[in-house]
């Protein structure tokens, strides 16, 4: 049962989403959670610790996020680039990744509460047994649901989703090539088709994990870091970059305010030139 | 909602964003002076800016701006300068090919030099140059793969690595290197379309419009770009 606290805090929240609303509202918020280890670092506890906190911190922000009416959040939980790191704090990821996960199918959790879809992108073969059957199962019994949609980005990079679009799109063309021997057809596969455009931007675009999804129109990553660090970059092409200084334990309500106000300003100049860029596909 | 409180609401937002922007002018005033310290040699920290850490540098310029060959070409000049080496130059429209295309001394495979002692290869991109580069890519390696199971009698789905598109990539002629860090020159910090391949690590910075960049300001990019140290995801 909220307290009196809590009822006011969500008072004053909708009164603000409200005024925001006056403006141009994202509808995909994407999230690089930097900053967990260093929270852990700063006040000298253990790594582990971070990333809890760093969980609570994104539990707050999905809820303020789909109190606005954001349809698709997007976050960068763990990279392939991170199995590089110390095999125990892999290993030590793994497991409270999977312990959130289960966490958040039982009854009374935050995934029900919103009828949230659950997506898992990445290379699930670079998981471990537990943690894959973990992400199968949260797909498979959020795949009906209606309300805002998470996508997590777990053994994932951009590039190795460009792979495996590019390789699938290429399995695609093999089964047409296939079927055309098969039915007899007289022309050679390689005389019907242009094979230096046999794959078009549609057919890779088609194959991607993101297929489906609208693009980011804001993607923050805390910690004033610059880079993308291999994230969605195809599809953060006209999304608004933003590095707010704040380790991702301590971004707060108030820093997704802030973010949504700096969207809003660049939000004409950033449709305006997705719009040319369709033009020019 | 009746309309009194649509009213009240427009009028909050307003007074929000009234705040904001006088927030950001201030921000943007800090920059300026900043700007103007450092390009004047107030600040002793800039006055050499190294460079090692740097082998390629990536502009993005809003096409708009780009019009405006006179700012470009000075801020071309500003680079090379500053011991710029290699360039790689990038607006949505792909204004600057057509501009400053064929424009210089020197022009070899779609590069062209400053003229300058300071010799600076620039590279001219274009939004063409991402998913297009990519979709050329990909059919190359398609045609590839094709070819060689019609060939053989291997049955095997085959696999495409990261590796093979970047050679592909090559091939057909949309490769190059990683820039370490790329300079948004626009309203936004976007980076428009830039090659999707080539940015996995880079360090993007917004330097505000062209129209008003600052020489004070490029240094200082510079300059904390050689204080960063990437793990890598480690």
């Amino acid at each position: 049962m909220p307290t009196f606290f809590e009822k006011l805090c969500y008072m004053v929240r909708r009164c603000i989403f409200y005024v925001l609303s006056i403006g141009p509202m994202p509808n995909h918020i994407a999230f690089i959670m930097d900053g967990n280890r260093r929270y852990a670092n700063k006040r000298s506890l253990e790594r582990g610790t971070g990333h809890r906190a760093g969980f609570s911190a994104l539990i707050s922000i999905l809820r303020y996020c789909y109190e606005m009416g954001v349809k698709y959040v997007t976050i960068y939980a763990f990279s392939i680039d991170n199995f590089r790191r110390k095999p125990e704090e892999v290993q030590s990821t793994m497991d409270l990744m999977k312990e959130k996960i289960d966490e958040l199918l039982k009854e009374q959790s935050f995934v029900n509460e919103y009828e949230v879809r659950l997506n898992f992108w990445g290379n699930h073969n670079l998981l471990n047994d537990p943690l894959r059957l973990s992400v199968e199962k949260a797909m498979r019994s959020t795949c009906h649901n209606t309300g805002p949609v998470l996508s997590v980005c777990v053994a994932y990079t951009s590039t190795d989703e460009i792979a495996h679009a590019i390789e699938m799109s290429c399995h695609e063309k093999r089964d047409l090539m296939k079927e055309l021997h098969a039915c007899g057809c007289k022309n050679d596969f390689f005389e019907e088709f242009d094979m230096q455009s046999v794959i078009s931007v549609a057919d890779f675009e088609r194959h991607l994990y993101t297929s489906g999804c609208p693009d980011p129109d804001i993607v923050i990553r805390t910690s004033g870091e610059t880079r993308l660090s291999n994230f969605l970059l195809l599809q953060s092409s006209f999304s608004h970059l933003q590095n707010p200084t704040p380790l991702w334990p301590d971004f707060s309500f108030s820093h997704l305010v802030w973010a949504i106000l700096k969207y809003q300003r660049g939000h004409p100049y950033l449709q305006e030139r997705s719009r040319r860029s369709k033009k020019m596909e | 909602m009746s309309w009194f409180m649509r009213l009240a609401l427009r009028i909050c937002w307003w007074t929000i964003h009234l705040v904001f922007s006088i927030y950001q002018f201030g921000a943007h005033l800090l920059q300026v002076f900043e700007s103007y310290s450092i390009s004047v040699g107030l600040s002793e920290s800039y006055r050499n800016v190294p460079l090692h850490n740097l082998r390629h540098l990536a502009v993005v310029v809003d096409s708009d701006e780009a019009r405006s060959t006179i700012k470009v070409k000075q801020l071309l000049l500003w680079l090379s300068n500053i011991g710029v080496k290699s360039l790689i130059l990038y607006d949505l429209e792909g204004v600057l090919k057509k501009s400053l295309d064929g424009d210089s001394s020197s022009f070899i495979n779609g590069m062209t030099s400053v003229p300058h002692q300071n010799k600076m290869t620039v590279e001219l991109l274009s939004f063409a140059d991402n998913k297009g580069g990519l979709a050329k890519a990909a059919s190359f390696l398609c045609s590839k793969y094709l070819k060689e199971e019609l060939a053989s009698c291997d049955r095997q789905d085959f696999r495409i690595t990261e590796t093979e598109i970047s050679d592909a990539l090559n091939i057909v002629g949309c490769g190059g290197p990683d820039p370490g860090l790329l300079l948004v020159y626009g309203p936004v910090r976007c980076h428009l379309g830039f090659p999707a391949w080539r940015i996995r690590y880079t360090e993007i910075v917004h330097m505000g419009p062209l129209k008003s960049m600052k020489y004070g300001a490029i240094l200082k990019a510079f300059f904390e770009f050689s204080k960063k140290q990437q793990n890598y995801g480690t």
